[in-house]
């Protein structure tokens, strides 16, 4: 079986930028350059026309919520990954705080099960530092990697025990796992439900202050210096996070770092009227972080771009704010925001392009992200100029928490391949 | 004439002339409470439904009250005896009410935004009577109309807000409506009781009472929410007294004239002496009165019945 992109502008960041042709043999990248011809085989390969279109890795995302086990009411592993893979997504990370906790083996097993029969999108299963996320004892690491998971993390429960973080986070050594912080100091936060400042004020709502990011950013960087440890940090979205992890990039120490969609596009404000599709975890903060966010992701202090992809029943958003939960989907809108970086010349396409691939699969070492011969031919199509409003209920997550319903964005996703497989393709109808 | 708006769900989203004319109309209904029958029929045949997720006796009995004497059909419901506890959402219980054609609801809830959301959802009139610290505009408006009573103006009056401000929904909507009406905002409290940026919504803020309290023309306590404090506000009930507690001493520092307000229920000894509470200056019963009167004025002009 073979595929033929052709006439596309190709972005395999660092390696090619310019027009050519992709050639998929048996799943995997053959070649890519200019005017390919196919070789003889046993028959002519099925081509796919991309002029005026880009032809990129797929992306991969380091940050999401799939639900299940325990919670597939909000969103399973089969309509989590259709969503990754209609928002340009092949390869996702899948947070642990599933019921139960990905915190073993048969769990990340299940996933992984789960996830090749759905056949969509990779799924890459985060583990969980400690049994049952709770903060105290540390989960049997060793066998989660051995089960297939590529990074660990309380996600959503911070480690706030500095021992048991040192711990982790040497232990992981052992391993070479990343240890993934969800950095909040959860008794500065403790009921807070969205930013400390101007709005929180008026509307009289409990704040999270910015420092409650900024403690644990600041703890975690110095025992990532004291074990030697590789450290992600989640969802960056303070300006003292970015200064804190610029600044012990340039000392050396292993750090990584994510920001999110909605923190370089959206800032507090969008709390007004207690919208909860702008209550999140870590909060919308003001327009100086998003600033910071921006010039951290342009500087690369901020390594990737992930979408914390977290989705939720209707019923639960519908509740008051301070009593709806924390998150919002965004696989399915993160290209489009992300592209908007390069509108405001923020990023270069291409160095838009990496934050979503080659960016994230290096910072988890995961061998996708790009268009190198040889390599599964995870690629996707998209359309750099469409226009298009954002309807929810298009979504193919379950979840249609988005603060973006209604916004018109550009940059849409056409075609995802996995594996060279077309899992994806935009309906006419979307068109 | 009548308030062009479904709800009444902040002071924030009022102009000077609504506050205006709710005072104006207020003016009328206290004639009426004051009279041998206390009754008009301007809202018969209207249903008004109390939906009280907290406990409260003040409000709950003042929006009762100015309802029955507006000759509506009043229910009550409180958290005991709805059905939120059930897995019903907020807006499911307030559409059941709804559909049983309740024309005006009056929400009191823990959760700041409970009555924008639900005003949002029904088609029924919400009046917010109080959500957790964001709002409590009916409060506002009777401690305007007090004001006004006492004082004719609101015109460069300096009112010092005394208290755990950050907690308080009473501080919030009286500070949109007195900056509104061109009074002067003095706020004060602890710094562990000021929330973020309070001096951008118009008020100034001290930490020092006794600095504070110099020259002000009205004096409005807090109650110190002795059940809601979280770790660490302040040390102790005797420190806090001390340094914030309004005593007849630190009320001479005040205005000649100065009036003491209080949303009650008052810690007697606590935030306020009781010879201050119950002396000369208070108007704490005035606003309990006035209160009826001006929630009479926002049932009615709501209820679209001019």
């Amino acid at each position: 079986m073979r595929i033929l992109i052709k006439g596309g502008w190709v972005i395999d960041p660092g390696r090619v930028n310019g027009l050519a042709d992709v050639l998929i043999e048996d799943g995997k990248i053959a070649a890519v350059g200019e005017r390919l011809t196919p070789g003889r085989g046993p028959a002519p390969p099925t081509v796919i026309d991309a002029s005026g279109k880009l032809v990129l890795p797929g992306f991969v995302d380091l940050h999401v919520h799939l639900r299940e086990p325990g919670f597939e009411y909000k969103e399973t592993i089969a309509t989590g990954t259709a969503a990754a893979l209609a928002g340009g997504f092949t390869s996702v990370c899948c947070m642990p705080n599933t019921h139960p906790v990905n915190d073993n083996q048969a769990i990340t097993e299940f996933i992984l099960e789960q996830a090749r029969v759905a056949g969509n999108a990779r799924v890459f299963p985060v583990g969980a530092i400690t049994k049952g996320s709770e903060g105290k004892e540390l989960a049997e690491i060793g066998e989660l990697r051995d089960a297939g998971c590529v990074a660990i993390s309380d996600d959503g429960q911070p480690v706030m025990n500095s021992l048991v973080m040192r711990r982790a986070m040497e232990y992981a050594l052992a391993f070479d796992l990343p240890v993934v912080d969800h950095c909040e100091d959860l008794h500065l936060s403790e009921g807070g439900c969205m930013n400390e400042g101007i709005v929180s004020t008026q509307l009289g709502l409990p704040g999270i202050p910015a420092a409650a990011e900024d403690v644990m950013v600041a703890r975690n960087l110095a025992l990532a210096q004291l074990t030697g440890a590789r450290l992600h940090l989640a969802h960056v979205s303070t300006e003292g996070s970015v200064r804190l992890v610029r600044e012990a990039k340039a000392r050396g120490v292993r750090v990584t770092a994510e920001a999110c969609p909605h923190h370089f596009t959206l800032t507090e404000e969008a709390v007004r009227g207690f919208d909860t599709h702008a209550k999140m975890n870590p909060p919308l903060r003001t327009w100086q972080d998003v600033q910071a966010v921006k010039e951290g992701l342009r500087d690369g202090a901020i390594d990737a771009i992930a979408t914390d992809h977290a989705p939720h029943a209707a019923q639960e958003k519908q509740q008051e704010f301070a009593a709806a939960p924390n998150g919002i989907v965004g696989l399915e809108t993160a290209l489009p925001l992300t592209l908007a970086l390069v509108e405001e010349s923020i990023l270069t396409l291409e160095s838009a392009v990496a934050k979503l691939t080659t960016e994230p699969a290096r910072a988890f070492r995961l061998p996708k992200g790009s268009l190198a011969p040889g390599v599964d031919a995870d690629v996707v199509l998209v359309d750099p100029k469409a226009q298009w409003g954002v309807d929810p209920s298009r979504f193919r997550s379950k979840g249609r928490n988005t603060p973006f319903a209604g916004w018109t964005v550009k940059g849409r996703v056409l075609t995802t391949l996995v594996g060279g497989r077309v899992v994806y393709e935009l309906p006419t109808a979307e068109r | 004439m009548s308030l062009k708006r479904k709800d009444l769900v902040s002071i924030a989203s009022l102009d000077p002339d609504e506050i205006m004319l709710i005072l104006e109309t207020a003016d009328s209904f206290k004639e009426v409470s004051g009279r041998e029958i206390k009754k008009v029929p301007a809202l018969r045949g209207k249903t008004v439904v109390n939906f009280f997720f907290e406990p409260s006796t003040r409000t709950r009995t003042s929006f009762e009250l100015a309802a029955k004497r507006l000759s509506a059909d009043v229910i009550n419901f409180s958290t005991s005896s709805s059905s939120v506890v059930k897995g019903e959402t907020l807006l499911d219980t307030a559409r059941n009410i709804e559909a049983m054609q309740a024309d005006i609801i009056v929400l009191r809830h823990p959760a700041a935004g409970a009555a924008e959301t639900l005003a949002r959802g029904v088609k029924s009139s919400v009046i917010n009577a109080g959500d957790g610290w964001h709002e409590h505009p009916t409060q506002a408006l009777l401690d305007l109309f007090t004001l006004r009573e006492k004082k004719l103006t609101f015109k460069g009056l300096r009112v010092a807000i005394v208290g755990d401000l950050a907690h308080s929904r009473v501080a919030r909507s009286n500070i949109y409506a007195l900056t509104k009406m061109g009074a002067e905002v003095r706020a004060v409290g602890p710094p562990t009781m000021i929330p973020a940026f309070l001096d951008r919504l118009g008020a100034r803020v001290y930490y020092n009472m006794d600095e504070a309290l110099r020259g002000v023309d009205v004096i409005l306590m807090l109650r110190l929410q002795l059940e809601r404090q979280g770790p660490a506000l302040f040390p102790t009930i005797r420190e806090y007294s001390r340094l914030y507690g309004l005593t007849s001493e630190r009320l001479k520092l005040a205005d000649s004239g100065a009036l003491v307000m209080h949303p009650g229920p008052i810690n007697r000894g606590v935030e306020i002496a009781p010879e201050v509470a119950d002396g000369f200056a208070s108007v704490i019963l005035d606003q309990v009165t006035n209160g009826v009167a001006v929630r009479m004025a926002v049932l009615y002009l709501l209820s679209g019945a001019s």
